[in-house]
C-alpha cells in the first residue's frame, strides 16, 4: 500500500494505492471512513484500487473556494488526467457515488465502467417529501437502524473510540454539512443531464438502507442510460462495511460481463 | 452600570405536556393563539413599565420552541420603540449569519433606531446551536457567513452616497441602498453574544460591546480577560461598559419571596436545554474537539445533551434540577432581599473585574405578571440606585 500527498491544480490530496490489476478509482462515502478498510484491501487482490481522501476529511484541509460536489468532480477529473490511467473502474459510495455521478455527467472519457453504491445526489421526489433521512434531525438511536442492517454490530460506538477517531468523525459529519446541507444531499440540476452517463452502469444497493431507500436507487438505474440494479441482502446504507465480499462479487460479476 | 430586563417570551403552559425536548419538534397544536396572545400582550407590558423605572430592554429570538414564542425580534423592537421614550432597546439578537437577506436587516435596524429616535443597540448573534434547523442555516459555514454578514449590514447603514455592489461569496446584491439611513451615527452600537474565550476575544479586537450569558463564576472571569487580550492586540482601552453579564435576578420584600421570585425565572434554565443531543451539536457548529466530547457523553446517542453546570467548587450540577442556591453559587442567578441580592451582584462583578451592564432576566418561566412588576419595581427603587457606584469603582480601578 502506498500512501502520498499529490498536488492537484494546487490541491493538495491524500491518495492511498493499493494492490495490482487495472485501475480503480473509488470515492469513499460520507461518514466511517475507516471502516471501509478491509473492503478497500479486499478489492485490492484484483484492482490496483486508487483511494484519494476527499479534502477536508483526512489530513488536508478543505480548500477555501470549495464550495460544491463540482468542485470534488473537476478535482477528481484533474487527477484522472494527472495519473494518465484509461479504462479506469469508478467506484462511488453514497456521497462519493453523487461526485462520480457528477465527474461522469461532464467528461467520462478515462472511465470503461460506473459502480454506484448507495449514491445520493438526484433528487426524484416531490418538494414536500425528502429521498434521503434527514441525518441532521435524528438522534443516533433512530438513525443507525436506518444506516445499518446490524447497529449493533456496525455502528461507531463512541465509548470504545480515541479522541482522534471521535475527531475524525466530526470532521465528517462537518464535511458532509459543508457539502450537503442545502439542497440536502442533492443536486437540484443533476437529474435533468442524467443521459450524459452512458456508460455501463451498476447500482447496488442495501437491501435494508433506510437512509436512502432501495426504491430511490431503483429510480437512479431508470434514470441512467445503462445501468443494472442489484439488492445486497443483509446491508443497510454502507454495502461495503456491512458486506465486503457480496459487494467485491457484484462488481466482479458485473466487469466480467 | 445600565440594568437591562430581559423576558424569552416562555409558552409555559405548553411545558407541562411535553417530553425531554422543547425545541424543534414540538407541534404548534400545543400552542393556543388565544393563550399566546394573552402572553404577548402581558410580556409587552412589562417591558412598557421599565420605561417608568428606569430600567432598559432587552429582547432576542428563538424558533420552533415553546420556552420562547419571540420568533421575530424586530416585532417587539418595533412596538416597544413606539410605547416607550426614554428606554434604550437592545436585540441581542439578530441572528445574522441565519438571515439570508443581510440587507434586510440593516433596513430593520435602521428603521427602528429611526423610529426610537436613536435608541437601538444593535446585536449581532451566532445563534444558538439548535437554531441551525429552523433556519436550515449550514452551521460548518456559520461564521463565514456571519461576519459577511456583519460587513454587509454596517457598510449598508454606513453608506449615503448611494447604491453600492457587493458580490460575496453568500450575498449578492448590485445595488444596496438602504432608507432610511439609521439615526444614531454612525451606527447603533453593535454588540456580540460570547461563549468561549476565542469568541470574546474576537469581541475585543473589534470593540464591541460583549454579553457572556449565564457564563457562571467559573468561565466568565476567563472570557472577560480574553476579550481584553483582543481589545490591546489593537491598542484598544476597555472600559466596563463594553461588558454585559445575563443572569436570573429574583428580588422579594423577605428572601423567601426573593427565592421564590428566582426559582420560578429558573425554569427558564431548567428548561432551555432540553433539546436533542443532535440539534446541540450540529456538525461543525463547536469544534471538532469540542463535538468529540460531545460524542462522549453517555446519553448522546439516544439525544440527551449534556446538561451541567459548574459550581465555583468545580463540582457539575444538572441544570434540569438545580436549586436556587446553586444557581446562586453558580453565578448564574442574584436572589433574596434587595440587601442580598445587592452583595450577590457586588461580589460577582468585583470577582470578574466589573461589568458595565446587568442583563437582568426579570421574567421567566412561571412567573406571574404581578410577581414580575413587583419585581422589577422593587429591583428599579432598591437595587438599582446602589449599582451606579459599582460601574464607576470599576472604572477607578482600571485608570
Amino acid at each position: 500500500m502506498k500512501l502520498e500527498t499529490l498536488d492537484v491544480g494546487g490541491v493538495p490530496v491524500e491518495i492511498r494505492t493499493e494492490g495490482s490489476g487495472p485501475p480503480l478509482l473509488y470515492l469513499h462515502a460520507e461518514q466511517y471512513v475507516e471502516q471501509a478498510e478491509p473492503y478497500l484491501e479486499a478489492l485490492a487482490k484484483r484492482w490496483t484500487v486508487i483511494a484519494p481522501r476527499h479534502p477536508g476529511y483526512g489530513a488536508t484541509p478543505v480548500p477555501a473556494d470549495f464550495r460544491s460536489v463540482d468542485d470534488l468532480a473537476y478535482l477528481y477529473l484533474d487527477l484522472l488526467d494527472r495519473l494518465g490511467h484509461e479504462h479506469v473502474v469508478l467506484v462511488g459510495a453514497s456521497f462519493g457515488g453523487w461526485i462520480a455521478l457528477e465527474m461522469c455527467v461532464r467528461n467520462h472519457a478515462r472511465m470503461s465502467k460506473l459502480v454506484l453504491v448507495s449514491s445520493v445526489g438526484v433528487k426524484f421526489s416531490g418538494r414536500e417529501e425528502r429521498d434521503f433521512a434527514d441525518l441532521f434531525y435524528l438522534p443516533d438511536i433512530e438513525a443507525f437502524p436506518l444506516l445499518f442492517a446490524d447497529p449493533k454490530r456496525y455502528a461507531p460506538d463512541y465509548a470504545s473510540m480515541s479522541a482522534a477517531q471521535l475527531e475524525g468523525l466530526a470532521r465528517e459529519r462537518q464535511m458532509l454539512a459543508h457539502y450537503g446541507w442545502r439542497p440536502y444531499l442533492h443536486n437540484p440540476g443533476l437529474k435533468r443531464w442524467l443521459h450524459r452517463v452512458d456508460l455501463p452502469t451498476l447500482v447496488l444497493w442495501g437491501e435494508a438502507d433506510g437512509f436512502a431507500r432501495p426504491a430511490y436507487g431503483r429510480s437512479l438505474a431508470s434514470a441512467l442510460p445503462a445501468a443494472q440494479f442489484t439488492l445486497v441482502p443483509e446491508a443497510g446504507h454502507y454495502p461495503e462495511i456491512e458486506q465486503p465480499d457480496a459487494v467485491i462479487r457484484a462488481i466482479d460479476a458485473f466487469i466480467a460481463k | 452600570m445600565k440594568v437591562w430586563h430581559f423576558s424569552e417570551l416562555a409558552y409555559h403552559p405548553a411545558w407541562q405536556e411535553l417530553g425531554p425536548q422543547l425545541r424543534n419538534v414540538v407541534p404548534s397544536r400545543l400552542c393556543d393563539p388565544r393563550v399566546a396572545a394573552d402572553l404577548y400582550h402581558r410580556y409587552l407590558d412589562e417591558w412598557v413599565l421599565c420605561d417608568e423605572l428606569g430600567l432598559n430592554i432587552m429582547v432576542n429570538e428563538h424558533h420552533a420552541t415553546a420556552t420562547c414564542i419571540d420568533s421575530v425580534c424586530t416585532i417587539p423592537m418595533a412596538i416597544l420603540a413606539r410605547e416607550t421614550k426614554k428606554a434604550r432597546l437592545l436585540c441581542l439578537g439578530m441572528p445574522i449569519g441565519n438571515r439570508f437577506d443581510a440587507v434586510r436587516v440593516a433596513e430593520e435596524y435602521s428603521m427602528l433606531d429611526v423610529i426610537s429616535r436613536g435608541r437601538v443597540e444593535m446585536g449581532f448573534v451566532k445563534g444558538a446551536p439548535f437554531e441551525v434547523t429552523p433556519a436550515n442555516s449550514n452551521p460548518a459555514d456559520l461564521m463565514a457567513r456571519f461576519w459577511e454578514a456583519h460587513d454587509l449590514i454596517l457598510k449598508a447603514m454606513t453608506t449615503h452616497d448611494g447604491p453600492f455592489n457587493w458580490e460575496g461569496r453568500f450575498y449578492h446584491y448590485r445595488q444596496v441602498n438602504v432608507w432610511p439611513r439609521p439615526y444614531q451615527q454612525p451606527h447603533p452600537p453593535v454588540w456580540l453574544t460570547v461563549n468561549s474565550p476565542e469568541s470574546a476575544q474576537v469581541g475585543g479586537e473589534r470593540g464591541y460591546v460583549i454579553g457572556s450569558l449565564n457564563t457562571g463564576y467559573v468561565r466568565t472571569p476567563g472570557i472577560y480577560a480574553a476579550y481584553r487580550k483582543g481589545a490591546a492586540s489593537q491598542g484598544r482601552q476597555v472600559t466596563p461598559d463594553r461588558f454585559a453579564y445575563m443572569a436570573m435576578v429574583g428580588v422579594g420584600a423577605t428572601p423567601e419571596e426573593g427565592y421564590r421570585r428566582a426559582n420560578h425565572i429558573l425554569d427558564y434554565s431548567r428548561t432551555a436545554l432540553r433539546v436533542g443531543a443532535q440539534f446541540a451539536f450540529p456538525p461543525g457548529y463547536q469544534s471538532a474537539a469540542a463535538t468529540a466530547q460531545a460524542l462522549r457523553w453517555p446519553g448522546y446517542g439516544s439525544g440527551v445533551a449534556m446538561r451541567t453546570m459548574q459550581l465555583r467548587n468545580g463540582r457539575q450540577v444538572d441544570v434540569t434540577a438545580a436549586t436556587v442556591d446553586e444557581f446562586i453559587d453558580a453565578g448564574i442567578c442574584f436572589a433574596g432581599t434587595p440587601d442580598m441580592v445587592f452583595e450577590q451582584i457586588k461580589a460577582f462583578h468585583d470577582h470578574v473585574g466589573g461589568f458595565g451592564h446587568l442583563l437582568m432576566m426579570g421574567q421567566g418561566g412561571h412567573l406571574t405578571h404581578e410577581d414580575t412588576v413587583d419585581n422589577l419595581t422593587l429591583f428599579s427603587r432598591e437595587v438599582l440606585p446602589r449599582l451606579g457606584d459599582l460601574g464607576l469603582s470599576a472604572r477607578a480601578a482600571a485608570e
